[in-house]
């Protein structure tokens, strides 16, 4: 009997690691056509930052190359947008030709919110997403100069301190109160800030962009507000990434901010599913790795005919700047009913905070010291009562040495 | 300025080995004294000094820490400015003059120490009662010894001491009652215990109502009831006649009162005790059959309403034996202070006079008053020391001069004691600080020489004179107290007579003096040293008295012939009492009293040393578990402890140590040490009517837990004033640590602790819990912590030993969680202060290499190898540590 085809759309990285578990426990189930617009197989995204700031190289962070594939016996159609699906035929349209499937999986992840500012299409503005978009600014970055950030989330930050690694001159604008407001509280975006500054880097909050200014067709400054010009060779727009549906929308399935799936990851076509940053779920769209991974595991189970059901987790953050240790995980936002513990250094540059509502953790934002990150992550996750813990909680699951006898260290007292 | 220039002084000490002897208890133990260069001290136990043959306690050991001049009072003070002595001496002459010529010389008062040195003693003593023509000179040994004197003068007509330390080791049986000698007189117990080891016969009873660190020694332990050993005592002599085993050849020559004694005993009601049936026939039949015992007391004898009564008790039954003055038996007094015996031999006492003279004998006044050539001499004692302060209270003395003691602090009823010193009309204070609590009531502050900068002799608690030498230079202006004392004589007119150019010069007179009191009859004659040199009184080696051409050294009594008019020793019929101050529905505990092991008395000097503040680093009140669960109190809580009195506020010690109904309380914090933790603040001023000594053990108290809304540990580079409820602060080995806690919450805690450290600038770290009240602050600048506090809603659990230590330090990662990092030990609470092993070290060693004795932890870490003060603290640990293990 042939095996049943499945047709994949997209190489990211929830993509690659479908494969790996579809590969590693159903060898041969499927036959399996791999259609990715880049030109490349799976790497690992997230180590795009390093590679820009001249940490790592690609061809360290590829995670499947083409004897991967090859060994798999997948077919690979790198290098080619698919151009829509006929879901009555169970078709998908590539410019290589039409490729048929049995199950088909969309997993076309997201692109870069563009501002739609005066100027946006003009040479050197781009996004930050990809490979080429690292290419384009290491290229940028080599002939020096200036570079403006628009974003001063975790992927400007990221763009930012990589192109001030490579000897720019970087301003990152952002347009909230303080940096990465999503993910980390006033104070650690202070100690942040106060650390990008350290390192060269220009911030500039509150900041409201108006236009790009061009000479030659290419970016001259960035123009905000009030008239603040910040003269840029280069500007990198990191305000955010939308799910790509297009090829959804226009293949009919339903759609909202990112295609509509069920616990199963089934569209509302059953033989196809979406995967990854291109989904919504229960409302939710997902930019971080740990959920899409947690997507992979579901779906390889679903497509194995295993039960299972994907459930949002408690996502955590850390930044990937060097020297700028971030750790945030949970909600943090106050509240009546929320108590803080807040571990606040200045002089080391480190900052804790935690929030605990009825005697359980439910966020931490550290700063400065991500150390032991995991076990307030576990915490965040099960929700253990962590009450007994309280005293010594935020400094970690050190076991913390016995006070001495004979009063547990209560009082001056020794005998 | 001074303070600079003393200090360059000191390092240019003469390096050289100074013999002298230890200022602290009255054991007397000589020391080698060497200046360290630094301005600091070197110091040994003398092997040469038959008192401690080269031993020395904790205290005693540290005694380099305490000579720093950081405190020291360096020039006079008039009415809180600096003067001249000479604007500074004619004040308190003129002022003293006056009170005399309008309102008589009882108007005028003294109130000294036995820390004074025996000249010392002698000039002040002169003054008063040969000079000025008062009695109205008393000392602070009142409130430790008087009842020791009382009853020796009761029982053998002089304050005799019979025997001596050797006794204690020839004896087959030593009762230690009202003792805590393990940690009053550790080097008296190291050679208790030395001797226990080499002869396992020799037989140690503690009578004490708590079990303390030298219950360890014990063969047993009597727990009797507070107040309850007159009755005890009583029913050893009942028992002793009863076994027939009266030396009735010795009780026909030499005693009298023996049927009234006995019969007075035999009527007493040995329920006063609180002790079983067996327990009192074990320690009876111990008693009787062991011919060689020495009963040994101190302070839980002597501090009581019945003090005296209690020693003649005691006394009764080594008289009604004949078991006095031989070798390895006798009642033994052992004396809390370095010279409370020169002091009582001097006449430092009220109602003595010099020589072991007595004030109201005709005779010995006329003596006296010819050898000196005085123009006065009062006929009658004057006022003892409760009934001075009442007297300055009243207004009746107008003019008060207190040397080298702290009465704000140490007497009963001190807040009382305190208002009156405040309300004098003109007040003298001659110390070597003016931080003390009495100190800051003076009109005039006379800058004294302190220990290590005065020359003079000292009596240890075996009638042992031993020298205190100088080794140090005095220090900014100050001077030795005999010479203020004749100075202020010779501005009142009586130049002549206090003419001495050196303390030789005043021993001389002294010994010739006791030759008169010999030639009287009297036991205290030292007048072989009448005539020695001053080369002879530098070189002078440690002798008992007497020293005269008809006796030298030795022991008392066993010839039978006492002082008294008969020659025959007394035996006195003795109705027991309980403590004076009722137990009632609002006061329901006995508050007994006492001391720690590395602190000596007000803490002026022993606060000044790192190593000895660790120990007990704060005030507490040990009370028994089922009473804490009673009110509600949990280990390490704070408690408010009230008598009609005082209050103090106090750390709670839950311990078993301590009986139900009872608690205590260590008497070493004063205002400068502590918030509240005058506990003498708390004790009645009731007294024994013979003696005049107050009943510091037996007050009556109530107890409740403080409120606290936090409390606090502080650790800080530089002294702080906390102003919080309750504070205790003590030095370490790099700045100070505070326990604090107050009954209110700081509105903010950051500001607070700025404030508290008076730290405007310094960067600050925090850890903030404010639902759970919590707070962490610290403090660092240029890269090293200045001071941190640690706030909490209940006790503050923190490693004190790791946090005391990170002052100077780079802040260390683990800093805010109060305890070291799991790659570095916390050596934990100090055990050991002579060489600062903590309990976690100890207990480490122990579990890790299997020690099993005292002498195996010393040889693994070398703690109690020294003073040897630890050693029941290390047994105790070991007892913990080793899970009892069948015998296979």
């Amino acid at each position: 009997m042939m095996a049943e085809r499945l047709v994949i759309i997209g190489a990211g990285m929830a993509a690659g690691r479908l494969l790996d578990h579809l590969t590693e426990e159903a060898p041969g189930r499927y036959d399996i056509t791999l259609i990715n617009a880049e030109p490349r197989g799976t790497y690992n995204r997230i180590m795009l930052s390093p590679v820009l700031a001249g940490e790592t190289r690609y061809d360290e962070i590829v995670t499947h190359d083409d004897a991967w594939y090859a060994r798999h016996a997948i077919t690979c159609r790198f290098g080619e947008r698919v151009s829509g699906i006929d879901r009555a035929a169970k078709r998908v349209h590539a410019p290589g030709g039409d490729v048929p499937y049995d199950h088909l999986v969309i997993a076309t992840g997201s692109s870069p919110v563009m501002l739609p500012l005066p100027g946006a299409d003009l040479a050197g503005v781009i996004g930050y997403r990809d490979f080429e978009d690292t290419e384009a600014m290491i290229a940028a970055a080599s002939r020096g100069g200036r570079a403006v950030v628009i974003g001063g989330g975790l992927l400007g930050l990221e763009a930012a301190a990589g192109l001030a690694a490579r000897g720019m001159e970087v301003s990152v604008v952002h347009l909230m109160g303080h940096l990465m407001e999503r993910q980390i509280d006033p104070a650690a975006g202070f100690l942040l800030r106060k650390a990008l500054n350290d390192r060269g880097i220009r911030v500039v909050c509150s900041a409201v962009s108006k236009e790009i200014a061009g000479e030659n067709g290419h970016v001259r400054a960035l123009i905000l507000e009030g008239g603040t010009e910040l003269p840029c060779d280069l500007l990198v727009m990191a305000v955010g990434i939308r799910p790509t549906t297009a090829l959804a929308k226009e293949a009919g399935l339903e759609v909202g901010r990112g295609i509509l799936v069920d616990d199963q990851l089934h569209s509302s076509d059953p033989a196809i599913y979406a995967l990854g940053e291109c989904v919504e779920h229960d409302g939710q769209l997902f930019g971080l790795v740990a959920p899409l991974f947690d997507q992979a595991r579901v779906l390889a189970d679903v497509l194995q005919g295993r039960e299972a059901a994907f459930t949002p987790p408690e996502v955590s953050t850390k930044l990937k700047v060097t020297g700028c240790d971030i750790f945030s995980a949970g909600d943090f936002a106050p509240a009546e009913t929320r108590e803080e513990i807040v571990l606040s250094d200045p002089a080391r540059g480190t900052y804790r905070r935690l929030v605990l509502e009825e005697g359980r953790l439910k966020g931490a934002v550290f700063y400065g010291d991500s150390r032991d990150s995991g076990w307030f992550h576990d915490l965040i996750r099960t929700g253990a009562d962590v009450s007994a813990l309280r005293e010594t909680l935020i400094f970690g699951p050190a076991d913390p040495q016995p006070l001495p006898a004979p009063y547990g260290g209560l009082c001056s007292l020794t005998a | 300025m001074t303070d600079v220039s003393s200090l360059d002084l000191r390092r240019g000490a003469r390096a050289c080995v100074v013999r002298t002897t230890c200022p602290y208890c009255g054991v007397g133990c000589g020391v080698l004294a060497e200046p360290d260069g630094q301005g600091g001290l070197k110091i040994r136990g003398d092997k040469a000094h038959p008192a401690n043959e080269g031993k020395l306690c904790s205290k005693g050991s540290a005694l380099g820490d305490t000579v720093a001049l950081d405190d020291r009072l360096l020039a006079p003070q008039v009415m809180g400015r600096e003067a001249s002595w000479g604007e500074a001496l004619d004040l308190v002459a003129a002022k003293f003059a006056a009170s005399i010529r309008e309102h008589g010389p009882d108007s005028v008062a003294m109130y000294v120490s036995g820390q004074l040195l025996t000249e010392d003693y002698y000039v002040a003593n002169k003054l008063m009662k040969g000079y000025v023509g008062t009695a109205n000179i008393d000392t602070n040994s009142r409130l430790c010894m008087a009842s020791s004197v009382a009853g020796h003068r009761r029982a053998f007509g002089t304050d005799t001491v019979p025997g001596l330390y050797a006794d204690w080791q020839e004896a087959d049986l030593v009762v230690l009652t009202g003792s805590n000698l393990a940690w009053c007189h550790p080097v008296l117990y190291q050679r208790l215990a030395a001797a226990k080891k080499t002869r396992p016969e020799l037989k140690v009873v503690t009578i004490d109502p708590r079990r303390t660190a030298t219950t360890d020694l014990a063969d047993f332990h009597l727990a009797i009831a507070p107040g309850g050993d007159g009755a005890l005592f009583n029913g050893l002599l009942a028992r002793i006649v009863e076994a027939g085993v009266v030396d009735s050849d010795y009780v026909a020559r030499n005693v009298s009162g023996f049927p009234e004694a006995v019969a007075a005993a035999q009527a007493s009601d040995l329920g006063m005790t609180g002790l079983s049936a067996e327990e009192l026939a074990a320690f009876y039949q111990l008693w009787i059959d062991s011919e060689k015992v020495v009963t040994v007391y101190s302070q839980g004898i002597n501090q009581s309403s019945s003090g005296s009564d209690k020693v003649n008790a005691i006394i009764n039954c080594h008289l009604a034996t004949g078991r006095i003055g031989k070798p390895g038996m006798g009642p033994f007094s052992v004396t809390g202070q370095p010279n409370a015996m020169g002091g009582r031999e001097v006449g430092g006492l009220a109602n003595m006079l010099a020589c072991h003279l007595d004030i109201e004998e005709p005779a010995h006044r006329d003596a006296v008053q010819g050898f000196w050539v005085s123009p006065e001499m009062p006929d009658s004692p004057g006022l003892k020391a409760v009934d001075m302060f009442r007297a300055v209270e009243e207004g009746r003395i107008k003019a008060l001069w207190i040397i080298s003691t702290n009465p704000a602090v140490s007497m009963p009823e001190a807040d009382r004691v305190r208002a009156a010193i405040e309300g004098c009309d003109f007040v003298v204070v001659s110390d070597i600080t003016a931080r003390t609590d009495t100190a800051q009531l003076a009109d005039v502050l006379l800058p004294a020489t302190g220990w290590g900068e005065k020359d003079g002799t000292v009596t240890n608690s075996e009638r042992m004179i031993s020298r205190q030498r100088r080794v140090l230079p005095a220090p900014g202006a100050a001077r030795p107290d005999w010479q203020i004392i004749c100075d202020v004589a010779a501005r009142m007119g009586w130049g002549e007579a206090f003419a001495y150019d050196g303390p030789a010069a005043i021993f001389r007179e002294y010994a010739a003096l006791s030759g008169v009191a010999g030639a009287l009859g009297r036991d205290f004659d030292i007048s072989a040293l009448a005539g020695i040199s001053d080369e002879e009184y530098e070189a002078l080696a440690p002798f008992c008295w007497p020293q005269s051409a008809r006796k030298s050294g030795g022991r008392f009594f066993a010839d039978g012939h006492f002082y008294t008019k008969d020659n025959r020793a007394r035996m006195l019929p003795i109705t027991p009492r309980a403590p004076q101050s009722q137990l009632s529905d609002t006061y329901p505990f006995r508050f007994n009293t006492g001391r720690v092991r590395d602190h000596w008395h007000t803490m002026t000097r022993t606060a000044k040393s790192a190593r000895l503040s660790q120990h007990m680093a704060e005030p507490y009140l040990e009370l028994n578990p089922a009473d804490a669960a009673k009110l509600g109190i949990k280990p390490a809580q704070l408690v408010s402890v009230e008598s009609p009195a005082g209050t103090a506020i106090l750390r709670a010690m839950v311990s078993e140590r301590i009986g139900r109904g009872e608690v205590f309380a260590p008497m070493h914090w004063t205002g400068q040490t502590a918030s509240a933790g005058r506990i003498d603040a708390l004790v009645a001023a009731n007294t024994d009517p013979v003696s005049g000594q107050p009943e510091s053990k037996g007050s009556a108290v109530r107890i409740t837990p403080f409120p606290a809304a936090w409390y606090g540990f502080a650790i800080a580079g530089e002294e702080i004033m906390p102003t919080s409820r309750y504070w205790a602060k003590a030095r370490s080995a790099k700045g100070w640590r505070v326990e604090m806690a107050c009954d209110a919450d700081p509105e903010d805690w950051v500001g607070y602790a700025r404030g508290l450290f008076n730290l405007p600038e310094a960067e600050v770290v925090t850890l903030l819990d404010p639902a759970r009240g919590i707070a962490r602050i610290a403090f660092v600048a240029e890269g090293q912590v200045l001071a941190a506090l640690f706030a909490a809603p209940e006790p503050v659990a923190v490693s004190r030993a790791f946090l005391t230590d990170q002052i100077g330090a780079q802040p260390d990662p683990a800093l805010m969680s109060g305890r070291p990092g799991s790659d570095r030990p916390d050596p934990g609470a100090t055990i050991c202060a002579c060489f600062d092993i903590g309990v976690n070290t100890i207990l480490a060693a122990i579990r890790e290499q299997g020690l099993t004795s005292v002498e195996q932890i010393g040889l693994a870490l070398k703690a109690g190898t020294n003073c040897g003060s630890c050693r029941p603290e290390l047994a105790a640990l070991l007892a913990s540590a080793t899970p009892a293990q069948a015998a296979e």
